[in-house]
C-alpha cells in the first residue's frame, strides 16, 4: 500500500508541547514518519485481519473514538479553553488550536449550512497519508477514519452528539480531503435520581434539578 | 493553613478519587452516602449559581466556606469535578486544582492505557504524586491548632 518517499525529503519535525502550566516544559520534537508509517502499518494490520473495508472502516471509528475520549482531557488541560458557547466556536477551536496542537495542520472551515448546524473542514494536506497510495481493491476503505472517530469520541465527552464523515480524500483522487462535521443534538447529563444522590430532603433540591443547564 | 480532602467525581457522580490529609471530624455517614451528599450539593449548588446569577457568568461556582472550612471547586468541560476542602486561609486554590487536573489526573490517568475511563482511580503512582504534590503547596501547614 505505500510507495518510497523520496530520497530527498526532509523529515518533517511535529512540536509536541507540555503542558504550558509546566514550569519545566520543554518541546518533545516527533518525526512525523514514524507517525506516517505508525498510522500505515496500524490500517495495514486492519486490512489483513478483517477481509472486507467496511469493517476496517468500523474498527478504526471504534479506535478514534476510544482515543477522542481521552484525548479531549489531554486537549482541555494542555489548551486551557473553556467551555464553546455555540457550534461555530466549536469549529473553530477544533480547526485552529486542536487539529494545529495535535497534527500540526490548520484545516480551513467552509460550507456551512443554513442552520449553522454543519460545516466542513478542508485538510490541504494530511500528514496521516504521506506515502500512501490506495490499491484498486480497497477503493471504499476510509484510510483515516480514525480521525472521524476521534473527532465523534471527543465532542461526545463535551456533551455534543456530531456525526463526522469524510467527503472528499485526496486517496480516491480529490484534490482536496473534506471532512464534513454535523451536529447532531446536546447531550444532556443523566444523573443519578434525586434520592440517591441526597439522603437528607432538601425541599429545594427537586426544582432545582429541573433546571436546564 | 491546612488542606483537608480532595474529592474527584465524573459527570454521572460517582466518586473516581477520594484522599484525605487532616481530616478530624467524620461526617457519621457512610463513605457511599458522602460522596452521593457530595455530588448532590455541588450539582445543585451549580445549577443554581447558573440561574441565579445577576451578571454573566464567568466560571460559576468556585468556591464556599463555612466558619471553619472553604471549599475549592473545579469543573472541565468534559464534566470531572474537583472539590478541595482547605482551611480558611486559604484564598483560592483554584491553581492547584487546575495542576492536580492537567498535570496529575491527565497525564496519569486519563493517559494510562490500564485505567478504563469514567472509572474509580486504582492507579498508586496517581495518589503517590498527588499526595507529593499536595504536601509541597505552601499552605499545606501542620494543623492549626486554633481552628
Amino acid at each position: 500500500m505505500s510507495r518510497q518517499g523520496g530520497r530527498g525529503t526532509e523529515s518533517k519535525k511535529m512540536y509536541w508541547y507540555l503542558p504550558f502550566i509546566s514550569p519545566s516544559a520543554s518541546l518533545q520534537l516527533m518525526n512525523s514518519e514514524l507517525f506516517t508509517l505508525t498510522y500505515g502499518a496500524l490500517v495495514t494490520q486492519l486490512c489483513k485481519d478483517y477481509e472486507n473495508d467496511d469493517d476496517v472502516n468500523k474498527q478504526l471509528d471504534k479506535m478514534g473514538y476510544n482515543i477522542g475520549v481521552r484525548l479531549i482531557e489531554d486537549f482541555l488541560a494542555r489548551s486551557n479553553v473553556g467551555r464553546c458557547h455555540d457550534f461555530r466556536e466549536t469549529a473553530d477551536v477544533i480547526a485552529k488550536i486542536a487539529f494545529k496542537m495535535y497534527l500540526g495542520i490548520t484545516p480551513s472551515i467552509t460550507n456551512w449550512s443554513p442552520g449553522g448546524d454543519e460545516f466542513s473542514l478542508i485538510l490541504e494536506n494530511n500528514p496521516l497519508v504521506d506515502f500512501v497510495e490506495l490499491p484498486d481493491n480497497h477503493s471504499t476503505l476510509i484510510y483515516s477514519n480514525l480521525l472521524c472517530g476521534v473527532l465523534r469520541g471527543a465532542l461526545e465527552m463535551v456533551q455534543m452528539a456530531v456525526d463526522v464523515k469524510f467527503v472528499q480524500d485526496t486517496l480516491k483522487g480529490d484534490s482536496v480531503t473534506e471532512i464534513r462535521m454535523k451536529f447532531i443534538r446536546r447531550i444532556e447529563d443523566n444523573l443519578p435520581a434525586g434520592e440517591e444522590c441526597c439522603p437528607f430532603p432538601f425541599p429545594w433540591r427537586l426544582p432545582m434539578l429541573s433546571f436546564q443547564l | 493553613m491546612t488542606i483537608h480532602n480532595l474529592y474527584i467525581f465524573d459527570r454521572g457522580g460517582s466518586c473516581l478519587f477520594y484522599s484525605e490529609w487532616h481530616r478530624r471530624r467524620a461526617p457519621g455517614i457512610p463513605q457511599e452516602e458522602e460522596f452521593k451528599l457530595m455530588f448532590g450539593m455541588l450539582f445543585s449548588l451549580r445549577s443554581f449559581v447558573n440561574k441565579m446569577s445577576p451578571t454573566d457568568m464567568k466560571d460559576g461556582f468556585v468556591s464556599f466556606h463555612t466558619s471553619r472550612y472553604r471549599l475549592h471547586y473545579l469543573e472541565t468541560p468534559s464534566g470531572l469535578r474537583l472539590a478541595l476542602n482547605t482551611d480558611l486561609g486559604v484564598a483560592s486554590a483554584r491553581d492547584a486544582l487546575q495542576h492536580i487536573y492537567s498535570n496529575l489526573f491527565v497525564e496519569l490517568v486519563v493517559k494510562n492505557p490500564l485505567c478504563p475511563p469514567r472509572a474509580p482511580v486504582q492507579s498508586v503512582l496517581f495518589r503517590q504524586r498527588l499526595d507529593a504534590f499536595v504536601r509541597s503547596l505552601p499552605y499545606f501547614g501542620p494543623k492549626n491548632p486554633n481552628s
